[in-house]
């Protein structure tokens, strides 16, 4: 694109617009501003995760005590399937689609998404989704109980006999959620492929932006599996077919195929954007360039890759033949080449550096070293002979929520303090980001950790009473299940003020390198005076060479400028 | 009017061609994506009914055979020679002539219309039902779920046709068309693989 025509445009684009970005109105409407629905997502899905929270702490409660004493059992089996959908599908994926929308076409020097009027649809069914999961407490015999994975012949009960029940909500709201998500992942395709700045060459391109590719292309082939998985239920559950239902002839492990072939690579939608964060922050705050950068992009679609072929390491323990467990056990093992691959090179980064120990530093370091945790233990459940012995244990339910709490959501808290400034114009407060930190870390830790060895001693998961020779790690658990819960005060408190009267944030406060920190902090709403070209790779830190060419034409005459 | 205005305004019109243009690019490459994405479901489908077929000892309901090939049989002829009329369509529009392509994508419609239409018969004269064992479900589920897409690709080009009437509509391009194309040459292949897989593997 030539600098003439792009002036022209920005005449007419400076004009009073209702989706300014000083008018806090425009996150209630249906507005088609890629940072606006950023920020609209990762509202939202904060609101999910308290409810999400709030579920866990009951069940938390429940277990404080190894009598079922605190709640119906039956309730408590709503309680654990509410508390997993809401986290995944309302919480997790949505705050990192919300943080993709937000950064991506910054990263990538573009004006907005590919579409933008899709990208405000995908976003309007994450409520309507919230709310149909919702509504399943109101309905006739409660939400559904089947745990967040819905395994007939459990799922294909329906004791009320309405046909309107807790369990059909389910599969419908996370039917609305697929749709949202394959939307956005062509989406978020297209607009990588087709709209990066000129001169962003692949290699030129953030390890961010890889990775949101990487996880939205799993999005695009995994998730209509679970939609073919998720309609046959469906329609047993209705119209009364025998797919999985195994009175009438059907097979039920056929749909924990379908289920896993999606929900096992959903890991990794989840934790590719979060391994992109790292590769952000490390380098900024570490004052190094992202150590081999190359073999980090590229081992994000690597993981792409090979996670389509280990699903079945959910179920060695569902009458899998040999061969096949053999198989899965293999490719499981692989996966841990290109993540390993990136933790060196996270490590690396680090090394020797002249470190920062900003929050969004601290808690991608808590999430670094959590995530070598779940690492480990996620190899251990990948061999075969080990996770025979503790599959349905609270062992598998520790390794996941470590990575899932611990790599996961650390991620999303460092990628939302590094990132505040930019989104807001306004900078936190440190020491209540640390407060934030430090009872993050201690809380995930004690309840977590305790969660492995009460597994690896026996204790099954999804259960409301237990054996009393558990109690010891269930209480300390517990604790550390309220103390998560307490951690989320700071953090809200801190965004809100900060948000409101925070010390206005200039351009680039972190000294960072990277297109978004080019132009102004909130950015306006065409993001760019002038579309920037790019002439050197990114994490130059150190070399002292320009991002690009245009540097002055590129920040908005009317910003601050630092 | 000066000579300054009318280049500004020159060079504005010919921004916004070039931008009309790269959108018209994107949505080409998100609906070839989408498309992708959409495969994947009838490859799941199909995973599950070659699994079913392979594995279950009683494969058809009480009573039932086989399926009788030849209606179906005729119904693959035209759906599948409508994909070549509907792209004749679109080198009508190509080529700026208006009234060949309406006829074509009219007679398109017409071939579509009338393989649903053949569908609603052999649904109706067959012994079992979308209950009757695993063999109905997915007779029913696959069939059903294409005639799906079949209908939307009707109403694809029932809007198309519509649009043509619509002055200079089609002059600075025409993505729509061109989507509403290759969803047809998709319906068309997963028909094909369809047929295989439900009347010739019996």
């Amino acid at each position: 694109m030539t600098n003439a025509p792009t002036e022209a445009i920005n005449i007419a684009r400076r004009q009073p617009y209702p989706g300014a970005p000083d008018n806090w109105k425009r996150f209630f409407t249906f507005s088609t501003d890629h940072k606006v629905i950023g920020i609209q997502y990762i509202v939202t899905s904060f609101i999910f995760f308290l409810i999400g929270g709030l579920l866990s702490m009951i069940m938390r409660g429940e277990l404080v005590t190894p009598e079922a004493n605190l709640v119906d059992r039956t309730i408590y089996n709503a309680l654990f399937t509410m508390h997993g959908s809401i986290m995944l599908f309302l919480w997790t994926f949505p705050v990192l689609v919300g943080l993709g929308n937000y950064l991506v076409p910054l990263m990538i020097g573009a004006r907005d998404m590919a579409f933008p009027r899709l990208n405000a649809v995908s976003f309007w069914m994450i409520p309507i989704v919230g709310i149909l999961m919702l509504a399943s407490f109101l309905v006739p015999g409660g939400p559904s109980q089947s745990g967040w994975w819905a395994y007939p012949p459990v799922s294909l009960q329906n004791p009320t006999g309405n046909l309107i029940n807790g369990q059909v909500l389910w599969i419908l709201a996370v039917a609305i959620s697929g749709v949202s998500s394959i939307m956005g992942g062509v989406n978020f395709v297209t607009t990588i492929f087709k709209m990066r700045a000129p001169g962003m060459t692949w290699f030129r391109t953030p390890a961010f932006v890889w990775s949101v590719l990487a996880a939205q292309l799993i999005q695009l082939y995994g998730l209509p599996a679970l939609t073919a998985g998720a309609v046959m239920l469906l329609l047993d559950l209705t119209v009364g077919t025998s797919f999985f239902a195994p009175e009438r002839g059907g097979n039920p492990i056929l749909y924990q195929h379908f289920f896993w072939f999606y929900s096992h690579p959903a890991v990794y939608v989840m934790v590719l954007p979060v391994f992109g964060i790292f590769s952000e922050v490390f380098p900024v705050y570490a004052r190094k360039p992202l150590f081999g950068y190359r073999v980090v992009a590229v081992s994000s679609v690597m993981i792409t890759g090979i996670s389509a072929l280990v699903w079945v390491h959910h179920m060695y323990a569902s009458g899998t033949p040999g061969w096949m467990r053999i198989l899965f056990m293999f490719t499981t093992l692989l996966v841990a080449v290109p993540t390993g691959v990136k933790v060196f090179a996270w490590v690396a980064t680090v090394w020797g550096g002249k470190l920062r120990l900003n929050t969004a530093m601290l808690f991608a370091l808590g999430g670094l070293v959590n995530f070598v945790f779940s690492g480990i233990t996620g190899v251990m459940l990948g061999s075969v002979p080990i996770d025979i012995h503790v599959n349905n244990t609270y062992f598998v339910v520790g390794h996941f929520h470590y990575v899932i709490y611990g790599a996961i959501v650390f991620g999303i808290y460092a990628g939302l303090y590094h990132w505040f400034p930019k989104m807001t114009g306004r900078m936190y407060y440190e020491g209540l980001g640390k407060v934030h930190f430090a009872l993050t870390l201690a809380g995930t830790w004690l309840c977590f950790l305790p969660m492995h060895f009460s597994g690896l001693m026996g204790m099954p998961r999804r259960v409301s009473s237990y054996d009393p020779e558990f109690a010891l790690w269930n209480v300390l658990a517990s604790l550390g299940g309220f103390l998560l819960g307490m951690s989320t005060l700071p953090f809200i408190l801190n965004m809100v003020s900060s948000w409101i009267q925070g010390e206005k944030a200039p351009n680039n406060p972190w000294k960072a390198i990277g297109l978004e920190w080019l132009t102004t902090s909130p950015p306006p709403v065409e993001n760019f005076e002038e579309i920037p070209t790019v002439i050197s790779p990114p994490y130059g830190y150190g070399k002292d060479e320009p991002l690009i060419a245009n540097q002055a034409e590129v920040v908005p005459a009317d910003g601050v400028t630092t | 009017m000066t000579t300054e205005s009318s280049i500004a305004q020159s060079t504005e019109a010919q921004i916004r061609e070039e931008q009309a243009h790269e959108a018209a690019e994107n949505s080409k490459f998100g609906f070839i994506v989408f498309l992708l994405s959409e495969t994947v479901i009838f490859l799941s489908f199909f995973a599950g009914y070659i699994i079913y077929k392979t594995t279950l000892p009683d494969w058809y309901p009480p009573g039932v055979t086989g399926l009788d090939t030849k209606d179906p049989q005729f119904n693959t002829i035209i759906l599948v020679s409508s994909s070549f009329v509907i792209y004749v369509a679109e080198r009508y529009l190509h080529d700026k002539k208006l009234w060949g392509f309406r006829f074509f994508l009219l007679a398109t419609m017409a071939m579509g219309g009338y393989f649903l239409y053949g569908q609603a018969v052999e649904w109706s004269n067959l012994s079992f039902g979308f209950t009757s064992g695993i063999f109905g479900g997915l007779f029913y589920l696959l069939t059903g779920f294409h005639g799906l897409h079949v209908f939307t690709g009707i109403l694809l080009q029932t809007i198309m046709l519509g649009r043509s009437f619509i002055p200079s509509n089609y002059d600075s391009g025409y993505f729509g068309v061109e989507a509403t194309s290759l969803f047809w040459h998709f319906v068309d292949v997963i028909w094909i693989i369809l047929y295989v897989l439900i009347y010739v593997w019996q």
